[in-house]
């Protein structure tokens, strides 16, 4: 199954992917109870390539991608599965093999601007510390590309602004320097766990471009977490639907944004607003699943319009078509759907 | 930064004035008689020399000017004169003073550091014997009477093994050295030291094991960095800021502790001038020392702040 | 529910029992202690561990293990007056800062301020100069200094509880500030309360054995497990009659460290968040 589903969404290029994620499993362990985060997701990510992740919060999103540069605390998280970095599985990697690809590459965006940067810090300390480390770099030459960097993604007088501290710049800005702190030392993953999700909506159109720009500019493959499917139609060449812990669709942007097949994909674009439009947003009804009871049928079936018999049965298997793939057992009548 | 500093130094001064007026009434209110406890009653003319005295004390006068003209001598730092010794409260706690700070100052650094770094260590070993062991540890350490981790020093390294002497802060008859001096604090230095390891242990842990949950921590872990990196820049450097506020929680704690350490050895520093004028009802040397120790709180507090100020830039400019 | 998790916390139930054994020992202590404590003799003075003797006898030849049950019991009295007279004060205190608020809570909590700025065994000491040493005015000295700190945590939880809605709703349905005071806010600071009070209570078994250890508190004949150790301050007590100091001692740690361990798990309990190892 897993090998079908490769074949189909691999692109032409030779050689194994730069990243290849295979039926990856997050379990939290806690006193009241344990929760299944991650189901089994498999995908992969090329060089220079920009992936979304699309899900409400709760999906699994955000730690499934945590765990690639394993940041989830080790108990309560239990991470099974395999993550190939060029060929290297990361999670069988011991503390200093892991220690020497975070940062240098694999970095890593994240969602709140104003708590990621250390307080106590200088902007300086904070963007050198990591290729200082791992590629020996100087104080002065590091400083200086800290410099490039941060006049690079729109910081003014970045010589001077160096000395600051992260509470003198504006949540944008501090957001800018994240960027800039992630790109040090050149990694070639970049995971952009909801960057702009804190941010004002001016803002996060800017710093989305700014992250396209330096992805062209400097061939980084981006993993762009986001609930919000604006923002990857705009942004991504293939996005990833997720939904309790599972791709439920996967395939390129166009296609999956143009015809979905799946009914919650529908729906999260139905309850997109439209600029010129001025009819009643569609939601979709009901709630999430409860990630500590999981059944074994289809997790959406509860607020599905196309729920069947068999959606009780079992997780539907991933059918593939042409270089998508959709889970779901009534992908066909969901496809012949209007998306609006 | 400036007008912060100068704010907090004059929200402090009204509060001192009522702390003098309560060090006064206090004094004041003292029974016992200094003037009697001078003359011998046997003396023919013992109430007319009483009654001298009492002018030359200045304690014939109303207690509202005695009040002003104490406090008016205070504020020159001028705290008057013993009734037992006659000599200038000011230089005779002055005299005191090295022996006191020594005492208090090298127990605090040895209980700062040694209870950040196990405080560190505890959380870093949360949940695992080690965290566990120090915390019980750190219980034991809040529950010994200081005195008695005092008396069981001397036990054990002055009586038994002969290591060091028992009290005092040099050997009589000859000249005070450093090394002297040192040979003399390591006991008193350490009964006041160890149980406020705990206390700073306890602060370290709760306020690095916060830390450790920061997003900034795991941005940093993010980058690849050594472990000891991210505990000591990351980690520490920002727990740091909460204990230092924990100083001016231990000095009245140390404060309380010197006095009795003082006593137990014999340490010639203030806590010792304090108990003998509590026994010979001194009240000027009473209240000096009462009011010392509320304007040295009161001043450490203010420190603190301002240290805490440096830890954490973001409290400057707010 | 927090009486189980309260049982379930392995040191707040050791300290627990060992509380119920001390205090138990030192109530009974004219029942299980067959020597009177103050009673001398001169014929036996400074002997060692024996059978009738089980922690030796003093210079005065009294009953060191008589001495140490019937100083526990000074001892832990002090404690609890001392805990009930501070909450007392502390929690009127704080309630009336607390829920008028204004220029009552801002008067009341600077002279709350101004206590705290004192050394503790400075102002304690001051205080017992000025009234005669003896238990009264060690509880009384000791509920002074002490007080404010529950006013602070008591003033702490009514503002907080100020702006709730059940306050406001009792309000609006005209219930009087007593019956506010009394029937909707108290009750919920006795867990709070409850906490501070076993830690003051600790620190004052503590206080009360510096105190008398300097001769400022308990007076002799009346033991008390501070004055007792009041002795050790000679070189010949201290060195050839380890006895007489080492177990008043070890009944202040073993009964302040139960205290702290039930204290700790009380907290625990009350308010499952906290972290503690």
């Amino acid at each position: 199954m897993l090998s079908t589903q490769e074949a189909t969404m691999g692109d032409t290029d030779t050689g194994p992917p730069l990243l290849q994620v295979e039926n990856l499993h997050v379990r939290f362990e806690t006193r009241s109870g344990h929760i299944d985060a991650v189901n089994g997701i498999s995908y992969h990510l090329d060089r220079g390539e920009s992936l979304g992740i699309v899900g409400e919060s709760g999906s699994g999103k955000t730690v499934s991608v945590q765990a690639i540069s394993r940041l989830l605390p080790t108990p309560p998280a239990i991470i099974e599965g395999r993550i190939f970095l060029d060929g290297r599985d990361i999670l069988q990697m011991d503390g200093e093999s892991l220690r020497l690809i975070r940062g240098n590459r694999i970095a890593v965006i994240f969602q709140d601007p104003m708590t990621s940067l250390n307080p106590v810090l200088k902007i300086r300390r904070q963007m050198t510390e990591a290729v200082r480390t791992h590629l020996g770099l100087r104080r002065r030459s590091a400083s200086k590309l800290a410099c490039d960097l941060l006049g690079r993604v729109g910081i003014p007088d970045p010589r001077r602004r160096l000395d600051d501290y992260p509470h003198q710049f504006s949540g944008g800005q501090r957001q800018r320097i994240g960027i800039a702190m992630a790109l040090m030392c050149e990694p070639d993953i970049l995971i952009a766990d909801e960057p702009t999700t804190a941010l004002d909506v001016t803002i996060q159109a800017q710093i989305m471009e700014l992250v396209a720009d330096l992805q062209d500019e400097l061939r980084l493959a981006v993993l762009w977490i986001t609930h919000d499917l604006g923002v990857a139609a705009n942004l991504v060449q293939r996005v990833m639907v997720m939904y309790a812990g599972r791709i439920i669709e996967t395939g390129p942007t166009r296609a999956i944004f143009g015809r979905p097949n799946h009914p919650y994909t529908l729906g999260l674009l139905r309850s997109l607003p439209r600029p010129g439009t001025y009819s009643r947003l569609a939601s979709i009804r009901g709630q999430p699943p409860d990630l500590s009871d999981l059944g074994d049928g289809c997790h959406f079936e509860p607020r599905c319009d196309w729920a069947r018999a068999e959606c009780l049965q079992a997780f539907p298997d991933p059918t593939t078509l042409e270089n998508r793939m959709v889970a779901c057992y009534a992908s066909d009548e969901v496809a012949a759907e209007r998306t609006d | 930064m400036w007008t912060y500093i100068v704010r907090r130094v004059l929200i402090s001064i009204p509060m001192l004035f009522v702390i003098s007026i309560i060090v006064f009434g206090l004094a004041h209110f003292m029974p016992g008689d200094a003037v009697a406890a001078m003359i011998s009653p046997d003396s023919p003319a013992a109430d007319e020399i009483a009654e001298i005295r009492r002018g030359q004390l200045g304690l014939d006068r109303s207690v509202m000017s005695q009040y002003w003209s104490w406090l008016g001598q205070l504020v020159q730092g001028n705290l008057g004169f013993s009734f037992i010794t006659g000599d200038s409260v000011t230089s005779t706690i002055g005299a005191r003073m090295s022996a006191t700070i020594i005492l208090m100052g090298s127990s605090l650094m040895f209980s700062i550091v040694v209870g950040v770094v196990l405080g560190v260590v505890s959380a870093m070993r949360q949940y695992r014997t080690t965290d566990y062991g120090l915390t019980v540890l750190g219980f034991i350490g809040l529950s010994v009477p200081i005195f008695f981790l005092g008396l069981v020093l001397i036990y054990l390294f002055a009586l038994r093994l002969d290591w060091f002497p028992t009290s005092g802060i040099g050997a009589p008859g000859q000249d005070r050295t450093i090394i002297s001096t040192l040979h003399h604090l390591v006991l008193p230095g350490l009964s006041l030291g160890v149980l406020r390891i705990a206390l700073f242990m306890r602060y370290t842990r709760a306020s690095v094991l916060e830390v450790m949950r920061d997003d900034c921590v795991r941005t940093a872990r993010s980058k690849g960095l050594h472990e000891r990196t991210v505990i000591s820049w990351h980690i520490v450097r920002n727990a740091l800021g909460p204990v230092a506020t924990v100083i001016g929680l231990a000095l009245p704690l140390l404060v309380s502790g010197a006095i009795v350490i003082e006593q137990v050895f014999q340490w010639p520093g203030i806590g010792l001038l304090f108990i003998n004028a509590i026994n010979q009802r001194d009240a000027p040397v009473i209240m000096g020392i009462v009011m010392l120790s509320a304007v040295m709180i009161v001043a450490v507090n203010l420190l603190t702040d301002i240290a805490y100020s440096f830890i954490d830039p973001r409290v400057r400019y707010d | 529910m927090a009486a189980q998790r309260f049982w379930e916390h392995k040191l707040a139930r050791f300290g627990v029992i060992v509380l119920v054994v001390v205090t138990a020992s030192v109530v009974l202590a004219p029942v299980i202690a067959w020597h009177s404590p103050t009673e001398i003799n001169l014929d036996n003075r400074g002997a060692g561990l024996s059978w009738s003797h089980p922690f030796g006898t003093d210079r005065t030849g009294r009953d060191v293990f008589s001495r140490v049950l019937h100083g526990g019991r000074v001892s832990l009295l002090v404690a609890v007056v001392t805990a009930t007279l501070a909450a007392a004060v502390g929690v009127t205190v704080g309630a009336i800062a607390g829920f008028y608020g204004r220029s009552i809570d801002t008067v009341l909590m600077r002279i709350v301020d101004i206590v705290l700025t004192f050394p503790a065994l400075v102002l304690v000491i001051a205080l017992v100069a000025v009234m005669e040493p003896g238990i009264k005015s060690t509880i009384i000295a000791l509920s002074v200094l002490r007080w404010p700190q529950i006013a602070r945590i008591v003033r702490g939880e009514f503002l907080r509880m100020r702006e709730l809605e059940f306050v406001l709703a009792a309000e609006n349905s005209g219930a009087s500030s007593r019956v506010i005071i009394v029937r909707h806010l108290l009750p919920n600071v006795v867990g709070p309360v409850a906490v501070a009070l076993t830690l003051l209570m600790a620190d004052a078994i503590l206080l009360e054995a510096a105190l008398s250890f300097l001769g400022l508190g308990i007076q002799v004949p009346e033991p008390s497990w501070g004055n007792m150790l009041q002795d050790a301050q000679s070189i010949n007590v201290l060195e050839n009659l380890p006895w007489m100091w080492i177990f008043p001692g070890t009944f202040i740690i073993v009964t302040v460290l139960a205290i702290n361990f039930a204290g700790d798990g009380l907290r625990d309990a009350l308010d499952p968040r906290s972290d503690h190892g």
